[in-house]
């Protein structure tokens, strides 16, 4: 009978933060400069430059360790990494490696077997590096260090998960935690979230981790997922031909969709790590610690059941909205301004979801104002217009955010509800259509379909159906 | 109590600090880190426990920066550090992946 093999992962999570400042600099995080113009003495390492720490840095590391149940270190302090590279203009890196900042937390994630809490072994701040481009022409390399410097925290887990679902679920929800918190937009495909994923495999029932690799570039969902069934084979085929797994880093290819062994030399683990002697220790203070809490926006699961009770939204409706820390408070900013709840949100669900993902658009990108879509719902609320016309109007709202109101009233969109104007050509429909008219009193009652349509073609779109059916009735008696 | 230290750590050594040594800088630095070594060894006679390890030489902590943009484009700066350039960028031997 075959083995049957676990997988068990861990992950090492490299988040940037988003501070408008480098982590030890004034340099501005700005994404986008000419190479390195956010650049100074201390983020390319010069001799005699002098690392200070950025004060929000700090806040949103103690942020994320509350938002997972981490206990938090209170003497904590900084260490230096040491490697060369050229991405690494200090030939070392400030990390935290004796007391990193948070330790001991968790997560609960959904699986299809229920809760699962996912152990968080450590939080460490620390210092990204710059970015290096292959020049093909000269076959050298070339150096910007505009983000050396960068804040990042590394949340490192436990060995908690076996599957790529888990993999998923848990990233979902550091993802959404960080993101609430305001501490990181958390893009994967952008690099301000980046997974290393630890993987090994036993046997079902084996008590003893295999032996592990660690798998480096892995930057979206779906390569994650590849990644680790990917690795997990490789890993059962080495074990069932009689070998060995090593222990070593591979980097994941996206393209080619395999992984293959870094060289050696680029992993020699020996970093004899020291602490910092530029950097002061850090002592957080009960102070500190309570003004950091005090600041914990509402999260994901409390906005959800608020929303139900508050707002009488679906369930569904509610973690859909919720599921984006900014259409969740564009949502509110709407409500606010005194739009039906669920007309807000199947706007939101609906219309503006479609475009943003035929635009290829994030969901955290909505282009127009609360107050503009608070409008358009109240025109058609009035019945101003009709939903059609809404739809065409909300289209303008969506590419430039223009005003609803102005928009209906400059293109003679209003819905024209006026049974007096609207009379007239129903009776003249209803005189060019004398096989519907004869139909609909033989009773077939869809027969005044046609009738219908034809009076909001003649009307482009801006009569009121509702109105339009009851005049036709009223008319055939 | 003296060190001694293998060739093999002489060799590991010199490829973490990527320096290239001869024969007779070898043979010196080998000696200067046995000399280390003796002192450390010479430290650890010390009864130290119940003394927290020291991270920093003065007494001070938590000095911080707030998190606003005090440095403009430094680019000519960092720049004049580059023993060659293109597109404002350094140029380094050819690195993998
Ligand atoms: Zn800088």
């Amino acid at each position: 009978m075959a083995k049957e093999y676990e997988t068990v992962i861990g992950l090492e999570v490299h988040v940037e933060l988003a501070t408008k400042t480098k982590i030890f600099c004034g340099c501005s995080t700005a994404f986008g400069g000419a190479p390195n113009t956010h650049t100074c003495p201390v983020c390319t390492g010069m001799p005699g430059s002098l690392p200070v720490l950025n004060k929000k840095v700090l806040e949103y590391a103690v942020a994320v360790g509350l938002a997972t149940n981490c206990d938090i270190t209170r003497y904590s302090k900084f260490d230096r990494k040491n490697y060369f590279y050229p991405d690494n203009p200090q030939n070392y890196q400030i990390s935290q490696l004796y007391l990193p900042i948070c330790r001991n937390g968790h997560v609960d994630i959904d699986t299809a077997g229920g809760k699962k809490q996912i152990r968080i072994h450590e939080i460490h701040m620390e210092e990204d590096a710059g970015k290096l481009i292959h020049d093909e022409w000269n076959d050298t390399s070339l150096v910007d260090y505009n983000r050396s410097g960068v804040p990042l925290i590394e949340i490192v887990s436990e060995p908690d998960m076996r599957s790529a679902d888990e993999v998923i679920a848990y990233l979902e929800k550091l993802r959404m935690t960080i993101q609430y918190l305001g501490a990181s937009d958390c893009k994967l495909n952008e690099g301000s979230m980046r997974a290393d994923v630890n993987l090994s495999v036993r046997e079902v029932g084996s008590q003893k981790l295999g032996t592990r690799t660690e798998m480096k570039n892995i930057n979206s969902f779906k390569a994650i997922q590849h990644a680790i069934e990917g690795e997990r084979q490789r890993q059962i085929e080495e074990l069932e031909e009689g070998r060995e797994v090593i222990q070593e880093t591979r980097r994941w290819d996206d393209n080619k969709e395999s992984s293959r062994p870094m060289r050696s030399k680029e992993d020699a683990q020996d970093y004899r790590y020291f602490p910092d002697p530029d950097l002061t220790p850090i002592v957080i203070s009960d102070e500190f610690l309570a003004k950091i809490k005090s600041q914990e926006p509402e999260m994901q699961d409390a906005k959800i059941a608020r929303y139900q009770k508050e707002f009488d939204l679906p369930e569904y409706d509610a973690q859909i909205i919720t599921s984006v820390k900014k259409m969740a408070d564009f949502f509110e900013d709407t409500v606010a301004l005194g739009a039906n709840p669920k007309k807000v949100s199947n706007w939101l669900m609906g219309e503006t979801m479609r475009l943003q993902k035929e635009k290829g658009m994030d969901q955290d990108q909505i282009p127009f104002s609360p107050e503009n879509l608070a409008s358009l719902i109240a025109l058609t609320e009035d019945g101003s217009i009709n939903s059609s016309v809404a739809k065409e109007v909300f289209e303008q709202v969506f590419a430039d955010d223009v005003d609803p109101k102005q928009y209906v009233e400059e293109h003679g969109l209003k819905s024209m509800n006026d049974e007096g104007a609207l009379r007239g050509i129903v009776e003249e429909k209803i005189a060019a259509n004398p096989k519907a008219v004869e139909d609909y009193r033989g009773g077939k009652k869809k027969a005044i379909g046609a009738i219908v349509g034809q009076v909001m073609k003649e009307t482009k779109g801006k009569a009121d159906p509702g109105t339009v059916n009851k005049l036709i009735k009223e008319i055939l008696g | 109590m003296a060190n001694v230290i293998s060739d093999e750590t002489m060799e590991y050594v010199g490829i973490l600090a990527k320096l290239e040594l001869t024969g007779e800088e070898k043979e010196n630095a080998r000696k200067d880190l046995e000399k280390m070594l003796d002192y450390v060894d010479k430290l650890n006679e010390l009864d130290v426990s119940g003394v927290e390890p020291m991270s920093h030489i003065f007494p001070v902590n938590n000095v911080f920066r707030e998190d606003e943009v005090t440095n403009g484009d430094g680019s000519k700066d960092t720049m004049a550090n580059a023993p060659a350039q293109k597109d404002n960028q350094f140029i380094v031997p050819k690195t993998i992946g």
